[in-house]
């Protein structure tokens, strides 16, 4: 009896033990051994890559080192930055202007680095601005905004900024279709099917100066495009698209948008496209929207209101689109870099189709179509398919490539990466990530020459990944190593707000590609510079006051102002002498209701001031500057609305003698 | 008499010479390097014949820390000369191949010798004016402390290291230099007998 009863009790314990150890092992322990040294950059030591991620809700763009991880910089792009004055001076409004003003933030969603010949530049990125459909492109020279150019008859501008092999066209689909800004757009919102239009921008760039300039429109169904990629190579000249929501509808998305079995992947010829508006086929319509323009030589942004946008009717000219329907809801939409093969991520399917470009040309050639939807012709999925890949896992939504034959793919819903081969579409290894991916990016990896060894995986959720922070948690980017047959985790680092897509470059490509180091005073060509002490003053003209200023280590000249009223609009022009790598200058002054300026060597801007109090308010350096950086500061007299106290200005004198 | 004329290849030598001090009109005579931890790409202060160059204006701003008077070429009398010394030094080269004389060589020589010796003088007195002639007010006073650099070699001033050494141009000098005194060398000792 008692022997029975050890004999069970054993059993059940070996049985518990079994289960315990069926339980997948913890997550802390699945990083490589060696993966510490294989991060590790020593002190002084430069990173391999510059990896370029979007910053999603924070609406900038962040830069960090691989494979360190290391954050290097955050670009402010489409929100205000009170960090480096973007938006707050009266030079930089302008770059966030747009058709209804200014407008201070967006949600940057993915990001394009230039590329010749299919591959990666270094000369410039390209941002999108999901909410206030935007684009911008960042100099990579001066590692600034450079450029951003509102779209017109868009909503959710989330297809883009993607660009063709020569940065010919950088492309922008809409999410939301809505009706065309040159059309009534005062419509009950159930004549979705009649009265919703989705436009799809093709952006020109300048191959010298990279300005960009919207060409034409596509005018479309009001199905949601979500992501896109340029054909490359032999597939040059196409565009992909994908789309969810061919139901067309307007309420309960989730489910009603979730109906169909497959919506489709757009196929846009857009050379005929060309040869459509070279025959006038186009239309131009009336339009509103900015293009703003930052000049390196008056450090000032510019925004110019366009009136006009061509529109190319893609239902009425049957051959410029083609669909190629693609399983449940399509959300990435990847070419391989041979330019052969689109990847389309069904994210509610439970495979991924692999489509050809050759069989897609040759079925158009045939007219193999199953029918049309909305007057565009819909090719037979079984003529376009190069084959699917089984069991991938669930969710996937994105796909890159090493080009060595192999793709990767994220998982959100089963929370993973799949590694598979292209052309015999088998899944050659998976690897959980943490959790819940959503883009990845490859150095390279949707070009041409993908430059392999890395891959980064950004995670929506974090959960127990880092030290909690209350209800918000950091988002993370994982890096894996992807240079042998099985991909390898080897890190994890937070990011700034939420990561979608990032691209990377190699590091010399970016370091070598002439870094700016300061601004030249000689070609300052600011209207309110002074290029020297001598040329400092303080100008009334009215109620306005420009204070004319400049900053060297360390003080600022004038650095002691009385005449100044309340109810004055005080401007400080103030300009950085400084000739010298790496001492830009701060400046601030009590209680202003603007950010900082923070301003490069040679570089002049201005802040904004109204004083409300009489009393002596005192201005400083911000930006640590020098050993006597705490004494780079000044004090502006504020009296009272009528006082006649007059306009003066010193610096280590004391000026009028009367005020002493 | 027919053996204190030069030989083709003293000839050709004094050419070279000509060559470089004229060459030397268009090059940095001289460098200043200076390093700090602030500084790991260095400053530089490059003397030419007619300018000074290189980082001076980023120099001058940190010198006013330590209140050093700031250098300006146009307060130097000796770059208003210097382009036409060499310039002559050169023309007196190209002659000699003509005067054709030992004599007028050995000449040139020690002349050449003795100006180098009172440039080095010029250039300390110079070092010496600078790093010591200090601004009372200035914000960093070290009691006791001079800035003045190297003549030559390396010397610690606060957090500077000052490494001072020709540059291209006075390499081409030396280069003259010793060109001369070998068509001495081997003019006087070697033809002595023939």
């Amino acid at each position: 009896m008692k022997n029975r009863f050890l004999k069970a009790t054993f059993a059940i314990v070996l049985i518990g033990a079994y289960f315990v150890s069926c339980k997948p092992k913890n997550t802390s322990d699945v990083a490589v051994g060696d993966a510490a040294q294989r991060v590790y950059v020593a002190p002084g030591k430069y990173d391999e890559f510059y990896n370029f991620v979007s910053g999603g809700f924070s609406g900038q763009m962040s830069i960090y080192g691989l494979p360190s991880g290391r954050m290097l910089k955050v670009i402010p792009i489409f929100s205000q930055d009170p960090e480096s004055g973007w938006g707050y001076s009266e030079e930089t409004k302008p770059m966030l202007n747009t058709s209804e003003g200014y407008i201070p933030w967006d949600d940057q969603h993915h990001l394009e680095l230039s590329q010749t010949n299919g591959e990666v530049d270094g000369r410039w990125i390209f941002a999108n601005a999901n909410n206030t459909p935007r684009i911008a492109r960042v100099d990579l020279k001066r590692f600034k905004t450079a450029e951003i150019l509102e779209l017109p008859n868009s909503a959710g501008n989330h297809s883009s900024p993607f660009i063709t092999e020569n940065t010919e066209y950088v492309v922008a689909g809409t999410r939301f279709g809505v009706p065309g800004d040159y059309e009534d757009g005062d419509v009950p919102i159930n004549t979705y099917k009649k009265n919703f239009k989705a436009h799809i921008s093709f952006i020109k760039v300048d191959k010298e100066s990279g300005e960009m300039d919207l060409s034409f429109q596509l005018r479309l169904p009001g199905v949601n495009f979500d992501l896109s990629h340029a054909g490359k190579g032999k597939s040059h000249g196409w565009f992909f698209f994908t789309c969810y929501n061919s139901e067309l509808a307007n309420t309960l998305l989730e489910v009603n948008a979730s109906q169909n079995d497959k919506d489709f992947i757009m196929a846009v010829n857009w050379k005929k496209a060309e040869e459509y508006i070279k025959a006038g086929k186009g239309k131009i319509e009336k339009a509103r929207y900015a293009h703003n323009t930052w000049d390196d030589e008056t450090h000032t942004g510019k925004s110019v209101i366009k009136e006009e946008v061509l529109v190319l009717d893609a239902t009425a000219l049957k051959d410029i689109v083609y669909l190629m329907p693609c399983p449940k809801s399509p959300h990435g939409c990847d070419v391989d870099p041979t330019g052969e093969y689109i990847v389309g991520s069904g994210k509610l399917a439970a495979l991924i189709p692999v489509f050809s470009y050759t069989k897609m040309l040759a079925a158009i050639d045939k007219k193999d179509f199953e029918g049309d939807y909305e007057g565009i012709p819909v090719l037979k999925y079984n003529s376009v398919l190069h084959g699917e890949v089984q069991k991938p896992g669930l969710g996937p939504l994105h796909t890159e490539f090493d080009g060595k034959g192999n793709a990767y793919s994220t998982m959100f819903v089963s929370s993973e990466v799949v590694k598979w081969d292209i052309k015999t579409l088998k899944v050659l290894d998976r690897h959980p990530t943490y959790y819940s991916p959503g883009h990845l990016s490859i150095p390279g990896g949707d070009s041409k020459k993908p430059f392999g060894k890395y891959m980064v995986v950004y995670n929506k959720i974090t959960k127990d990944r880092y030290l909690p922070t209350g209800p918000e948690l950091t988002q993370s980017a994982q890096l894996f190593d992807i240079s042998g047959d099985k991909m390898q985790l080897l890190l994890d680092y937070p990011t700034i707000g939420e990561p979608h897509y990032a691209q990377s470059a190699p590091a010399d490509l970016i370091r070598n590609n002439g870094q700016l180091k300061i601004y030249d005073i000689k070609k300052n060509n600011h209207p309110r510079v002074s290029k020297g002490e001598k040329d400092t003053k303080v100008v009334r003209e009215g109620n306005k006051v420009h204070v004319y200023m400049t900053m060297i280590r360390s003080h600022f000249a004038p650095d002691n102002i009385e005449g100044i009223k309340v109810g004055d609009e005080v401007y400080f022009h103030v300009t950085n002498l400084e000739q010298d790598w790496d001492v830009p200058h701060g400046f601030s002054i009590r209680r202003a209701n603007a950010a900082e300026l923070l301003i490069m060597p040679g570089e002049t801007s201005t802040l904004y001031w109204k004083p409300t109090k009489v009393g002596i308010v005192p201005f400083y350096c911000t930006d640590f500057c020098s050993a006597l950086h705490q004494e780079m500061s000044g004090y502006l007299r504020v009296s009272p609305a009528g006082s006649n106290v007059p306009i003066s200005y010193s610096l280590g004198t004391n000026l009028p003698a009367s005020s002493k | 008499m027919k053996t204190t004329n030069l030989s083709l290849v003293s000839k050709v030598m004094l050419l070279i010479v000509g060559i470089l001090f004229i060459a030397s009109l268009f090059l940095p005579l001289w460098r200043i390097e200076l390093d700090a931890p602030q500084y790991p790409e260095g400053l530089t202060l490059q003397l030419h014949a007619n300018k000074i160059a290189g980082d001076v204006n980023i120099i001058n701003g940190l010198n006013h820390y330590i209140g050093m008077a700031t250098l300006h070429t146009e307060n130097f009398f000796e770059f208003k000369i210097l382009p036409y010394i060499f310039g002559a030094f050169g023309l007196i080269a190209f002659a000699l191949i003509f005067i054709n004389r030992r004599k007028a060589v050995l000449v040139f020589l020690i002349t050449f010798v003795l100006f180098i010796a009172l440039s080095a003088v010029d250039f300390y007195r110079w070092n010496y004016e600078y790093g010591h002639n200090l601004d009372p007010n200035a914000a960093i006073i070290v009691p006791g402390m001079a800035y003045q650099p190297p003549l030559l070699g390396f010397k610690q001033l606060l957090n500077f290291g000052a490494y001072s050494i020709p540059d291209v141009g006075g390499w081409l000098l030396t280069g003259a230099g010793l060109l001369l005194a070998t068509i001495v060398w081997v003019e006087y000792k070697y033809k002595k007998t023939t």
